[in-house]
């Protein structure tokens, strides 16, 4: 439509909403991308509510929206602010306009106490506008710094559906989680390109920085999408376990038992501590049917990150797992649970340890990785957390796997363990090894074996779940089968817990 | 042609192909013994196994191979 001065307003709207030009729209269908207001109409049950600053840039043209559409909307009910970038435009590239109003729609989410949601496929600054967007008080920086700030305050989630490159990609890194769309979302600080012209280095995108490596490798990614469309759906889940900021708690939903199984819980955990078992099989049994929500699956899969219901009540589940790396904790997976414990904490979801844990894996590679600071991050914010903690001690806890699990030093509100449980500085076949080595090598060799026998019973009597409850050092025992009914009337009665950590300025964290 | 690489450190305690074998994807085919617990490395891909590259008893560390899959 040509724009007359009788049909200004109109035809504006028109070319605004239509978005760049069409072959970038065939382009972005090739690749399997929606185009912005799809994705957006998707996103929200009624469309975007009210969207701030569609005329931005408006007499350039060529520039619809300045790239990106920045608006109110409701998920499950709830109201959320989004940006969201549009790929058409100049490869969704930001201008001067395009950040400011990323910045204004986030203070609206603040004003708000709504949840913010970062909808990213931006090729990063327009180099061309640079020292209108970058270096200043309303540049670029203060997107990151406003992140900062509300990080804690509302949820914030990204949603990564094509590249976030270079000081772009602090976006989906000062998120609560990231969404990454295999095949098209890429974070990375400097192309492929730009890394052979720089550090000589040639490697392809996928392999510099694609959704599947930061998922499963660098931990930047928290869930892999095959399609936008599974992307949406997840963010939709997600939010459902969020209150809409931190003054308030989840909201229940409708109970619901969990799944029916043949095996029961008792039956499925193995009575040899050394033989794995899948640990989700548990989680499966304890859950509302259908909540389960996992993050970081692909990644340190050693322990299970997840959000669940159980009666209606959001959680947040920690699990060791032993069909993985026998369930050792890792640097990688102490930092996952690091984050995911202050996620949870931050928006008053209680948390749920499942520990079975021979504890933190030992060796060069991992000293060399600094293990102990990573440890050290994971138990820093295991104790911080003031939201109700449910120590669940499913099978064993040795060594600083038990501190790391909320062990009882932790003030968990409760530490039960099923009956068989072991909870000890190390397992018997370690700590037999270590107390009478030397005796045992001075033993002739058709002794030897009965007396390591002989030895290892001693040390599991010592160890026994019974002896520890007799002197309190766990508050229950119970019956493998009784954990869903305990967890119901345990999350019931810890519903009014409030409290503070301590009063300071702020914790030195270890990172 | 694929390798199924040791996810931790620790000693080969079964080997549970032999060369020649077909395995499926995600079957388990080596079990090491690490942190005193039993950890089973599955075969990412189906396929037969050409090559069967760590013994029983042997001490690999994290990536080290372990059988050759084609």
């Amino acid at each position: 439509m040509t724009v007359t001065t009788d049909n200004k307003h109109a035809a504006y709207l028109e070319e605004i909403h239509k978005g760049g030009q069409s072959k970038y729209h065939d382009k972005n269908a090739e690749q399997g991308k929606l185009f912005v207001r799809e994705r957006l109409q998707l996103l929200f049950d009624d469309g975007v509510l009210a969207e701030d600053g569609q005329f931005a840039n408006v007499l350039a043209g060529d520039l619809p929206a300045d790239g990106v559409v920045t608006g109110i909307g409701k998920v499950n009910g709830q109201t959320v602010c989004v940006m969201a970038n549009d790929s058409t435009v100049k490869a969704g590239s930001w201008g001067k306009r395009t950040v400011e109003k990323i910045i204004r729609i986030q203070e609206t989410a603040e004003k708000l106490g709504v949840p913010m949601l970062y909808l990213v496929d931006s090729a990063g600054a327009r180099i061309t506008d640079q020292l209108e967007m970058f270096p200043g008080r309303r540049g670029a920086g203060r997107i990151f710094y406003n992140q900062v700030k509300l990080s804690g305050r509302i949820p914030q989630l990204c949603l990564l559906f094509g590249p976030s490159a270079a000081g772009g990609a602090y976006i989906p890194a000062f998120c609560d989680a990231v969404v990454m769309v295999e095949g098209n979302a890429s974070m990375y600080l400097g192309s492929p390109r730009m890394a052979e012209m720089v550090i000589g280095e040639k490697v392809d995108l996928e392999t510099m920085g694609g959704a599947k490596m930061h998922c499963s490798v660098s931990g930047c990614g928290d869930v892999l999408a095959k399609t936008e469309e599974e992307a949406i759906a997840y963010a939709r889940q997600y939010l459902s376990y969020f209150p809409s900021n931190f003054k308030y708690k989840p909201a229940l939903q409708e109970p619901k038992l969990p799944a029916s199984f043949e095996k029961t819980i008792d039956e499925l955990i193995p009575k040899n501590q050394n033989v794995p078992f899948n640990m989700h099989d548990l989680i499966n049994r304890i859950i509302d049917e259908g909540s389960w929500c996992e993050v970081k699956k692909l990644f340190a899969a050693e322990i299970i990150t997840g959000f669940a219901r159980i009666n209606g009540q959001s959680v947040g589940i920690i699990a060791n797992q032993p069909r993985v790396k026998g369930g050792v904790l890792f640097h990688d997976s102490a930092d996952k649970a690091a984050k995911f414990i202050s996620l949870c904490d931050a928006f008053h979801i209680p948390l749920i340890f499942l520990a079975d844990v021979p504890g933190f894996m030992i060796g060069t590679q991992v000293e060399k990785v600094g293990i102990i600071r990573h440890g050290a991050k994971m138990i820093f914010a295991m104790s911080e957390a003031t939201v109700p903690k449910i120590t669940v001690i499913v099978r064993k806890a040795y060594g600083a796997g038990l501190y790391a699990m909320a062990g009882p030093a932790f003030e968990p509100d409760v530490c039960i363990a099923l009956t068989g449980a072991q909870i000890a500085v190390m397992g018997p076949e370690a700590a037999v090894n270590a107390v009478y080595a030397n005796k045992i090598a001075a033993l002739p060799k058709e002794e030897q074996a009965a007396f390591i026998e002989e030895k290892r019973n001693e040390y599991r009597e010592e160890i026994d779940v019974y002896r520890l409850a007799s002197e309190l050092i766990i508050d229950d025992v119970i019956e493998p089968n009784d954990l869903r009914k305990t967890l119901e009337n345990r999350l019931e009665a810890y519903k009014s817990k409030e409290l503070t950590f301590t009063e300071r300025k702020h914790g030195v964290s270890p990172v | 042609m694929t390798i199924v690489k040791a996810s931790m450190a620790g000693t080969v305690w079964k080997v549970l192909v032999q060369e020649g074998q077909e395995v499926a994807a995600g079957e388990d085919v080596v079990i090491l013994e690490s942190m005193k617990m039993e950890i089973p490395i599955a075969a990412e891909e189906a396929g037969t196994v050409k090559r069967v590259i760590a013994a029983e008893g042997d001490f690999i560390n994290v990536d080290d191979d372990l059988v050759e899959i084609e």
